[in-house]
């Protein structure tokens, strides 16, 4: 098993108290970025880590900070995405509820990089209880002196807040949570501006997902380069990935970048293999809007290449027979799984979670999910298999955030890599719409 | 001052113009639709993405396209950009798109719709959909709701603009009405039953591009194409008092503030000259209204309008020659 | 579905709520935490509390005293309220079953769990609450604890890996035997 930069003492009885925490070389990357650094050489070093921002699109985390506008005068605002909701995706709830003081740490080391003064962790609402151990440990390190007025004596003042939302995916694109931050409805902002110019309040921000402010804590600490010697080519660090599905043994793996898919997945060290004994038939590898790919396809490139864990490898041959790392979630389905019924679901997901603000996603969500119901249900016909992947198209790219393609994406990559499961669907529509029916193999058909 | 080209025109405009605006300026068929942006509300646009236009080149200094479709009604421009709107195949395939999308929790029964005839969907639909639809699925419905004792509201109509809740926060104020739940099930209303009767709150009618929000003191009376629209004006101490009467024969049946080309409001009026002065008495009558060619209000005989002597002074000799033959209505009484 | 008032007539609330003396310092706290022209927002932290303190729903009545413990209007509050799906804007049993149906949930069994809590509770999801008055049955989206499920929320609780009879009925067992809901963390600030 590779490093561990985030998770080396998960399981440290008492990791989330202050005093454990720093026994384990807990808040080292403040005392080193307050007392010997300015805030440029930090985002200096997070820029040379070549870390990607772990939310799912990957942009470069150093790249986005230099983004910040610093208007004279203006306060500014670091906010911690903490609205972990992709189907998929649980890796930041493991990290925050067990290394509460990681993200405290990841969030002044930050903050003190970007000039904010005051800033924010806006944590889904249902995680009150993760929420309640954060506030704890913010307390905690108030008392430490970490946060408040003159931090270790630097001169640099920093207060932090736990914010909860209130049951809304769309909350974790970065506009719709700076909304609902400012106690609005959480629908999306069209951009520009970009909230690194005007976002909370109207005031120059950046929005980091949890992961990516855990980073910056062993970047500062062992130095930017030392970081992006982790990892292959352009996927720098380690990164958690939090698999689940029809796995012997689901949960949240920190792996370094790089390690093949099928490694990850029938190894005893990562997730086991899959479950009861049966065959793989598909994977989400990035949380449920990433295409679904095939097992012949994710285990290998179109290519006949390993498929390594890293955002290149993973979308290599782009939507046609690749995918993306997307969060890190990893969902597995064994050879029983009815791709139709699954698609349904995913669907269904992003249907209730559209904010229903731009008219292709409020309106054409909820038509996929009514057709991909009727087709898992035994009432579809042959024509609505394209008129799926027309919707989808009519979707993507026209809407004011990202929830759209998110929606349109999964979607369209089930019927270009499982038509003929759609197609049985239609021509064996009573058998398929009992509870539980599997598609026969190819080889069974045949 | 920026220069753009739109559909292979020249067009220059002020800094921080829209691309909407800036093909306003010149008008015509190149002007992309609108379904929620409305110049004078401040933070509309940018949802009904009817007005997606491709930019080919983003300026002089940064001449990249940009990937995706861009609102033309709250994207500004910038100095070189290039901007196809109606030459641009993709973006009359989306714009198509949009029109479905938009049709598929909307009623098809122009017919009996009180708003038909002076619909802003229903004519995006006319220019820029298909006869036909796919969607074969059950569509959302509500009941209709009085919101009071003059506004009714039916949310089946309604596209989510979000303009008549940007009227009410900036023109009406103390807003008691909003949008409600999410995603598709969103819905206009004031969750507790409540009255939206604020000075200015008939306006919502005005701005609402659909059938949703419709003036109970005109509903069913008349359909719009067999009324006469005719400006007038009085001396109003909340609003300007610049109005349309629209009449049948003698009867003023409904009052609605001016609008431009756009079908915008050219001034808010107050619900006092909307709802309560429906006399010809109560005004002062420039002349008729100017309706747009295509608009099915003019496809009607158009008579000459009701015309006040002692105000509109120095009428063309042709209209006088043209009054005279055919006297107008005494006014007032 | 109209949202109307005959729907949200309050059963279980009093006319006029009032908060605690504990939840008003609560959201004093969290009213500081913003600056001071932006107290709006603090509404969805006043209003987790609002629910925990008034049965666990939100009335028309209680949304309208959170507008005016945050200077706002009405609507304002109706608009988020309704927006975001944790808050429960019919009366509900004592305890509200959020049960995650999202696909990784459905994978492991969701829906064989919602059937099953269906038969042993009474209750119907996103319908009646069982007869008893215990239990509201809910089916929610993604509670990102995917690799645990099937999952259920219970307040600010999860109760994960339903997937076998023992650990249901151990669910059900802990909150049949549940006497007073949890005490609520300002709660127990105030008490010390």
């Amino acid at each position: 098993m590779g490093r561990k930069l985030l998770t080396e003492h998960i399981n440290v009885e008492g990791i989330d108290t202050f005093e454990v925490y720093r026994k384990h070389g807990g808040y080292r990357s403040v005392e080193k970025a307050l007392k010997t650094m300015t805030p440029d050489e930090v985002v200096e070093e997070v820029k040379k880590s070549g870390l990607r921002g772990r939310g799912g699109a990957g942009f470069p985390t150093g790249l986005k900070w230099s983004f910040l506008a610093k208007p004279e005068g203006v306060p500014r605002h670091l906010v911690c995405n903490a609205d972990e909701s992709e189907p998929g995706t649980f890796k930041d709830r493991h990290l925050m509820s067990k290394l509460p003081h990681l993200l405290i740490e990841g969030m002044i080391t930050s903050s003190y990089a970007l000039g904010a003064n005051t800033s924010y962790i806006y944590i889904r609402g249902e995680l009150l209880y993760v929420l309640r151990i954060l506030e704890k440990a913010i307390s905690e390190a108030y008392a430490n002196g970490f946060l408040g007025k003159n931090i270790l004596g630097s001169g640099y003042d920093l207060d932090l807040h736990v914010h909860p939302g209130g049951g809304a995916y769309i909350c974790g694109e970065e506009t719709a949570l700076l909304e609902s931050l400012e106690g609005k409805r959480g629908n999306p902002r069209n951009k520009p501006p970009f909230p690194a110019v005007q976002g909370l309040y109207a005031r120059p921000t950046v929005v980091n997902n949890v992961e990516s402010i855990a980073a910056v804590v062993p970047i500062v600490n062992d130095g930017g380069d030392e970081y992006a010697k982790l990892g292959v080519g352009k996927s720098t660090g380690t990164k958690l990935f939090s698999a689940c599905g029809h796995l012997n043994k689901p949960g949240i793996y920190e792996i370094e970048l790089g390690v093949p898919v099928e490694e990850f997945i029938y190894s005893d060290e990562y997730c086991g293999g899959i479950w009861k004994g049966r065959e793989l038939k598909a994977v989400v590898a990035g949380g449920s809007s990433v295409p679904i790919l095939p097992k012949e396809l994710i285990l290998k490139t179109a290519a006949g290449e390993n498929r390594l864990m890293t955002y290149e490898s993973l979308s290599d041959g782009g939507f046609v027979t690749g995918t993306m790392l997307g969060s890190g979630g990893f969902i597995a389905m064994d050879e029983t799984t009815c791709i139709v019924r699954n698609t349904w679901s995913f669907s269904r997901f992003y249907h209730h979670e559209s904010c229903g603000q731009c008219s292709p996603c409020r309106e054409g969500t909820g038509w996929m999910e009514k057709v991909l119901h009727r087709l898992e249900h035994g009432h579809g016909h042959m024509e609505d298999i394209d008129l799926l992947v027309s919707v989808a198209k009519q979707i993507e790219g026209n809407t004011i955030c990202p929830l759209g393609e998110a929606a349109a994406w999964p979607v369209a990559a089930a019927v270009r890599h499982f038509r003929d499961e759609f197609e049985w669907h239609v021509t064996h529509a009573k058998e398929a719409a009992r509870p539980g029916a599997v598609y026969p193999s190819k080889a069974v058909l045949a | 001052m920026a220069k753009i080209t739109f559909d292979g025109i020249e067009i220059e405009v002020p800094d921080g113009t829209t691309i909407m605006n800036a093909a306003r300026t010149v008008g015509g068929s190149i002007v992309p639709p609108a379904m929620c942006y409305y110049t004078p509300l401040k933070g509309s646009g940018g949802k009904c993405r009817a007005c997606l236009v491709k930019v080919t080149a983003g300026s002089t200094k940064d001449p990249r396209p940009m990937p995706k479709l861009v609102p033309s009604c709250i994207t500004s421009v910038q100095d070189g950009m290039v901007v196809e709107n109606t030459v641009n195949q993709q973006v009359l395939d989306v714009r198509k798109g949009i029109v479905e999308m938009l049709l598929i929790n909307h009623p098809l029964d122009c017919p009996v719709c009180d708003q038909a005839g002076e619909c802003d969907l229903q004519n995006f639909a006319f220019e820029h959909g298909v006869s036909t639809t796919r969607y074969t699925e059950e569509r959302r419905t509500f009941d209709k709701i009085d919101i009071g004792p003059l506004i009714q509201l039916h949310m089946t109509r309604c596209i989510l603009c979000y303009r008549c809740v940007y009227t009410a926060n900036q023109v009406a104020g103390d807003r008691v009405h909003g949008v409600l739940g999410r995603g598709d099930a969103a819905e206009i209303g004031t969750y507790i039953e409540n009255i939206i009767d604020q000075d200015f709150s008939g306006n919502v009618i005005d701005v609402c591009p659909v059938g949703a929000l419709t003036d109970k003191t005109w509903r069913f009376k008349q359909r719009v194409w067999f009324t006469k629209p005719v400006n007038a004006h009085r001396d109003c101490p909340k609003c300007s008092g610049n109005v349309l009467l629209w009449y049948k024969g003698k009867d003023v049946l409904r009052i609605t503030a001016r609008k431009d080309e756009y079908g915008e409001v050219k001034e808010w009026i107050c619900n006092e000259c909307r709802f309560e002065k429906k006399e010809t008495s109560d005004w002062t009558i420039e002349g008729p209204a100017h309706i747009d060619r295509s608009s099915v209000i003019s496809a009607n005989h158009y008579e000459l309008p009701v015309l006040n002597h002692s105000v509109v002074a120095d009428l063309p000799e042709s209209t006088q020659r043209e009054l005279e033959k055919n006297p107008p209505l005494k006014l007032g009484s | 579905m109209p949202l109307n008032l005959t729907d949200m007539e309050s059963t279980n609330a009093p006319a006029k709520p009032q908060f605690s003396a504990a939840a008003q310092d609560e959201i004093k706290r969290i009213i500081t935490h913003y600056p001071a022209d932006r107290k709006k927002s603090a509404l969805l932290p006043v209003l987790h509390i609002a629910q925990a303190e008034f049965g666990g729903w939100v009335s028309p009545e209680v949304q309208t005293l959170v507008a005016e413990t945050l200077d706002l209007k009405p609507i304002e509050v109706y608009e988020v309220a309704t927006f975001y799906t944790m808050f429960n804007l019919k009366p509900v049993g004592k305890h509200v079953l959020e049960i995650c149906r999202t696909g990784p949930c459905m994978l492991r069994g969701s829906d064989e769990l919602t059937a099953h809590l269906e038969r042993l509770t009474g209750a119907k999801v996103g319908g009646e609450t069982s007869p008893d008055g215990l239990f509201t049955l809910k089916e929610v989206e993604c509670l990102a604890a995917c690799g645990f499920a099937p999952i259920v929320q219970v307040r600010e609780k999860y109760y994960e890996q339903l997937d076998t009879p023992e650990n249901v009925d151990a669910m059900l067992t802990e909150l049949r035997n549940m006497v007073h809901r949890p005490i609520l963390p300002w709660e127990a600030l105030a008490q010390n």
